[in-house]
C-alpha cells in the first residue's frame, strides 16, 4: 500500500473499434460437427449445451406439472395413483429446482455473457467448465436412472426419516444431486476467478455490470452453501447404505439435525435460485429505460447483503418442526430482514424507470411481469416468515402458491427476459416480436390464474401434496388447473417463435437494443475469441449520457495491460479516441 | 503479493484466454483456495454432527474414544506432517529448476501418504474384527453405552471422508511425478505442483483436527 512506488501512469493508444455486422465468422460456424461441440472450451457453447438440457428438463417437469394438475381437476382419483402422484410431484419439485433454476441463469446464460461482459476471451478455467456441465450431465443420468428404476416419493428435500426408510430408488436420486452439486461449485468458483482476474483494463470494479455483480453473490452462495448440501446427501446415502443412524432416532441420532443440513443449503439456494434474475433485471430496466440505473452501489451491495443474510434463516422451514421458541423467534426476525435488501432493489429499479424513455420491448415486458409478481412472492414471503401465522399456513397451498410466485413468478420470468434479451447476441437472430408479446401476455395471465387461487386455498386449509381434497376446494383446483393449461400454451407458442427465428429470423444487428453494456459491443452472434482485440472501458454500462463512440475503444495488442496488476498502468483519462 | 511483472511474453504453457503467465498463475492459485474453502464447508457439516453428538452424549465420547489407538494415531499424524513438509520441498525444487529433488520429494510424499492409508487400514480391519461397524450393523459390547454406534458412525464417516481425500491426493501426486519426469514443470511453470501442494496442505490439515477431536478426548 505504502511504498513509494513512483504512479507510472502509461498512455495507451486506443482506437475505435465498431462490431462486425453481419459477421461471416461466428463461434457458430467454426469448430463445427458434434465432436466439437462435445469437446468444446468455448463458455460460449457451453452455455448453449447448459441451455438446451436445462429446456429439457424444464419441458420434462413442466409435463408433470401438468399431470398434477389435470389430476386435481376432480378430488377423487381420476387417472394416476396416488403412489404416482407421489413420485411426480416430487420429481417435478426435484427436476424443477436442482435441474432447471439452479443452472438456469449462471451456467446457461451466465456462461454466455459473463467472459463477454469482462472483455477476456473466455472464463478462467474452460476445462474445468466443460468438467462441470459433464458432472451435470452425469448426475442428470443418475436421476434418470432412479426414475425408471422405482422412483422417489418424498418430496425433493428428501426427509428423514421417511426418505431412510421409503422404497423406491431414493440412494440413486440423492447421489445425483450430490453429483449435480459439484457441477453447480465448479461454476461458481469458475466465475469468482473469472471476475477476479481476467477484467479487461479499465474495468474496475465500479464499472462492473449489475448482472456481473448477481452472478458473484450468486457464486459466493453457492461455494458456501452447496459443500453443505453434498455431506447432507451423502449422509443419507449412508444411512440408506450402511444405515449410520445419524439422522435416525432408533440408532441415537436426530432427524431434525437432517433439516437443519438440508436448510443450511436449501435456503441459500433459494438465493442462488433468484439473485441471478436480480442482475437480469438492472439490465434490461437500464436498457429499456434508456436511463442510468439508479442507485448502482445500492443494487450491488443489496445482492452481496441477501447472500449473507440468506446464510442465516434457514430455521424459518422448521418453525413447526420442534425448534426451540427463542431459535423461532430469532430465524423469523432475521427472515424479515431479508426484504430490506430486496425492498432496496425493487425501489432502485422503480427510481431508473421513473422519467426515462421507457421502450415496451418483450424482454421488458418480462420484467414488468417480474416486478408485479415477485413483489406478491416477496410479501408472502414475509407474511410466512412471521411465526403466529406460519404456524397457520404451513404446508398449505399458500406456501406452494409463495414460491411460485418468487421461483416462476421471479426467476423464469427473468430468465425468460433473460433469453429474450440475449437471443439476438447468442444467435445473431431476431425474434417475432408480436408474438413474443403475445406469448408473455399469456404466460402471465395463465400464472396468475394458476397460483392466485392457490393462495386462497391454502389461506382456507388445503393442505399441499394431497391427492385427493374435499369438495369445497374444487372450484380453486380447476381455476388452478385451466391457468396452468393457458401457461402450457404460452410456452408452446414461445417454442414455436424461438424455433422460427433460428431459421427464418431477421439478422440481428450487434446492437439491437442500442444498449451501453460490453456485449453488445461485440459482433451477433460473437466470433470464436470474442473481441479482435481488448476492449478498453472508459464508462460504466449504464452510461446513456455518454456518446456510443466512447464505448467502442480497444487496443489491437491483447497482451497489454489485460490483467488486475497492469491497472494502474493505464490512465483512462488521458484516452482519446479517434471519432 | 502482487508483484508487478516485468516480462509479458507467453511461454508455451500459457493457455490461449491468459494474458501472461503471472495471470494463469494467479488465476490457478485463487480457485484452489475457492475450492478449499468448498472443502471446508464439506467436512463442516461432519464437524457439526459431532459436535451435536458430542453434547448429547458427552460420557460417550470419552468412553468411545479409548478404544481408538492413540499410539497409531500419533504415528499416522507425524507421518502426514512429515508428507506436508516434503510437499512443501517439492514445489521449493520445482521453483529453483531442480528436477531430481522434485520428483524425489514427490515419491516420499506418495510414500508417506500410502505409510498413512496402509496404518489406517489396520486400524479398521481391527476394529471389524471385534464387531465395531458404524451405525446398524455395530454388534460389540465391549462399550456400557446404548448409542456407542453413533461415535463410531462419525469416526468411520470423518476418518473415511478423509481417507478418500488422501487417495485422491496420491493420484495426483502421481500424475505430477509422471509429468515432472516428462520435465513440464521449471521455475517458469510449476502451477499443478503448487495448487496440489495447497490441496495436500488441506488433507494435513484436517487430519490434525480429526486425531485429537477423536483419539485423545480425555
Amino acid at each position: 500500500m505504502a511504498t513509494p512506488e513512483p504512479t507510472n501512469t502509461k498512455k495507451l493508444q486506443v482506437r475505435r473499434y465498431k462490431p462486425e455486422e453481419n459477421p461471416k465468422e461466428t463461434y457458430l460456424t467454426e469448430e463445427t460437427g458434434l465432436w466439437a461441440w462435445m469437446t468444446t472450451v468455448d463458455h460460449k457453447k457451453i452455455g448453449l449445451m447448459y441451455l438446451g438440457s436445462i429446456t429439457f428438463f424444464f419441458l420434462v417437469a413442466g409435463i408433470l406439472a401438468l399431470i398434477l394438475r389435470t389430476e386435481l381437476l376432480t378430488p377423487a382419483q381420476s387417472f394416476i395413483t396416488a403412489d404416482a402422484y407421489n413420485q411426480i410431484f416430487t420429481l417435478h419439485g426435484a427436476i424443477m429446482v436442482f435441474f432447471f433454476l439452479v443452472p438456469s441463469v449462471p451456467a446457461a446464460l451466465g456462461n454466455f455473457i459473463l467472459p463477454l461482459q469482462l472483455g477476456c476471451k473466455d472464463v478462467a478455467f474452460p476445462r474445468v467448465n466443460l468438467l462441470s456441465y459433464y458432472i451435470y450431465v452425469v448426475g442428470a443420468l443418475f436421476t434418470l436412472i432412479a426414475i425408471f428404476t422405482g422412483g422417489v416419493d418424498t418430496g425433493w428435500t428428501f426427509y428423514t426419516p421417511y426418505s431412510a426408510t421409503t422404497g423406491g430408488n431414493v440412494m440413486m436420486m440423492t447421489f445425483g444431486v450430490f453429483i449435480l452439486g459439484f457441477s453447480s461449485i465448479l461454476t461458481g468458483l469458475n466465475f469468482i476467478v473469472t471476475i477476479h482476474r481476467m477484467r479487461s483494463p479499465g474495468l474496475t470494479w465500479n464499472r462492473l455490470s449489475l448482472f456481473l455483480w448477481s452472478l458473484y453473490a450468486t457464486s459466493i452462495i453457492q461455494i458456501l452453501a452447496t459443500p453443505v448440501l453434498a455431506i447432507t446427501l451423502l449422509l443419507l446415502t449412508m444411512e440408506r447404505l450402511l444405515s449410520i443412524g445419524i439422522f435416525d432416532p432408533a440408532l441415537g441420532g436426530d432427524p431434525v439435525l437432517y433439516q437443519h443440513f438440508f436448510w443450511f443449503y436449501s435456503h441459500p439456494a433459494v438465493y442462488i435460485m433468484i439473485v441471478p434474475g436480480f442482475g437480469i433485471v438492472s439490465e434490461i430496466i437500464s436498457t429499456f429505460s434508456r436511463k442510468h440505473i439508479f442507485g448502482y452501489w445500492a443494487i450491488a451491495l443489496s445482492s452481496l447483503a441477501i447472500a449473507f443474510i440468506g446464510f442465516l434463516v434457514w430455521g424459518h422451514h422448521m418453525f413447526v418442526a420442534g425448534q426451540s421458541s427463542l431459535a423461532n423467534m430469532v430465524f423469523s426476525f432475521l427472515t424479515f430482514l431479508v426484504g430490506i435488501p430486496t425492498g432496496i432493489k425493487i425501489f432502485n429499479w422503480l427510481a431508473t424507470m421513473h422519467r426515462g424513455s421507457i421502450d415496451l420491448k418483450t424482454p421488458m415486458l418480462y420484467i414488468m411481469a417480474f416486478l408485479f409478481l415477485f413483489s406478491i412472492g416477496g410479501f408472502t414471503g414475509i407474511m410466512l416468515g412471521a411465526l403466529s401465522v406460519d404456524i397457520h399456513l404451513h404446508d398449505t397451498y399458500y406456501v406452494v402458491a409463495h414460491f411460485h410466485y418468487v421461483m416462476m413468478g421471479g426467476m423464469v420470468m427473468a430468465f425468460l427476459g433473460g433469453l429474450h434479451y440475449w437471443w439476438p447476441k447468442m444467435f445473431g437472430k431476431m425474434y417475432n416480436e408480436l408474438w413474443a408479446k403475445i406469448a408473455c401476455g399469456l404466460l402471465f395471465i395463465g400464472f396468475n390464474v394458476t397460483f392466485l387461487p392457490q393462495f386462497v386455498m391454502g389461506s382456507l386449509g388445503m393442505p399441499r401434496r394431497y391427492f385427493n381434497y374435499l369438495e369445497q376446494f374444487q372450484a380453486y383446483h380447476q381455476f388452478s388447473t385451466i391457468g396452468a393449461y393457458i401457461m402450457g400454451v404460452a410456452f408452446v407458442i414461445m417454442a414455436i417463435y424461438l424455433v422460427h427465428s433460428l431459421f427464418k429470423g431477421k439478422q440481428a444487428s450487434s446492437n439491437p437494443w442500442g444498449s451501453r453494456a460490453l456485449e453488445w459491443q461485440a459482433a451477433s452472434p460473437p466470433s470464436l475469441h470474442n473481441y479482435h482485440h481488448t476492449p478498453v472501458i472508459i464508462n460504466g454500462p449504464y452510461d446513456y449520457h455518454k456518446p456510443m463512440s466512447e464505448f467502442q475503444l480497444g487496443i489491437a495488442d491483447s497482451h497489454n495491460g489485460h490483467d488486475p496488476h497492469h491497472q494502474k498502468d493505464i490512465e483512462t483519462k488521458s484516452v482519446e479516441a479517434d471519432k | 503479493m502482487a508483484q508487478p511483472s516485468t516480462s509479458v511474453k507467453k511461454g508455451e504453457h500459457v493457455q490461449h484466454h491468459f494474458v501472461d503467465s503471472d495471470q494463469q498463475f494467479e488465476a490457478s492459485k485463487m480457485g484452489m483456495w475457492i475450492f478449499l474453502v468448498t472443502e471446508i464447508l464439506f467436512f463442516g457439516g461432519l464437524f457439526l454432527g459431532y459436535i451435536v453428538y458430542r453434547s448429547w452424549y458427552p460420557e460417550l465420547y470419552l468412553m468411545a474414544s479409548e478404544h481408538l489407538d492413540v499410539f497409531w494415531g500419533a504415528v499416522n499424524t507425524v507421518v502426514l506432517i512429515s508428507s506436508s513438509l516434503t510437499v512443501a520441498m517439492a514445489i521449493r525444487s520445482a521453483q529453483l529448476n531442480q528436477q531430481k529433488g522434485l520428483i524425489i520429494n514427490l515419491c516420499i510424499t506418495i510414500a508417506l501418504a500410502f505409510i498413512f492409508m496402509v496404518i489406517k487400514y489396520f486400524e479398521y480391519t481391527e476394529k471389524f474384527a471385534v464387531g465395531i461397524f458404524p451405525g446398524g450393523y455395530y454388534t460389540y459390547d465391549g462399550i456400557a453405552h446404548d448409542q456407542a454406534n453413533i461415535f463410531f458412525s462419525i469416526y468411520y464417516m470423518m476418518t473415511g471422508l478423509h481417507g478418500v481425500h488422501v487417495l485422491v491426493g496420491i493420484g495426483l501426486m502421481i500424475w505430477l511425478v509422471v509429468r515432472a519426469r516428462k520435465g513440464h514443470f521449471h521455475s517458469e511453470y510449476y502451477t499443478p505442483v503448487e495448487i496440489t501442494g495447497l490441496y495436500w496442505h488441506l488433507v494435513d490439515i484436517i487430519w490434525i483436527f480429526l486425531f485429537p477431536l477423536l483419539y485423545l478426548i480425555d
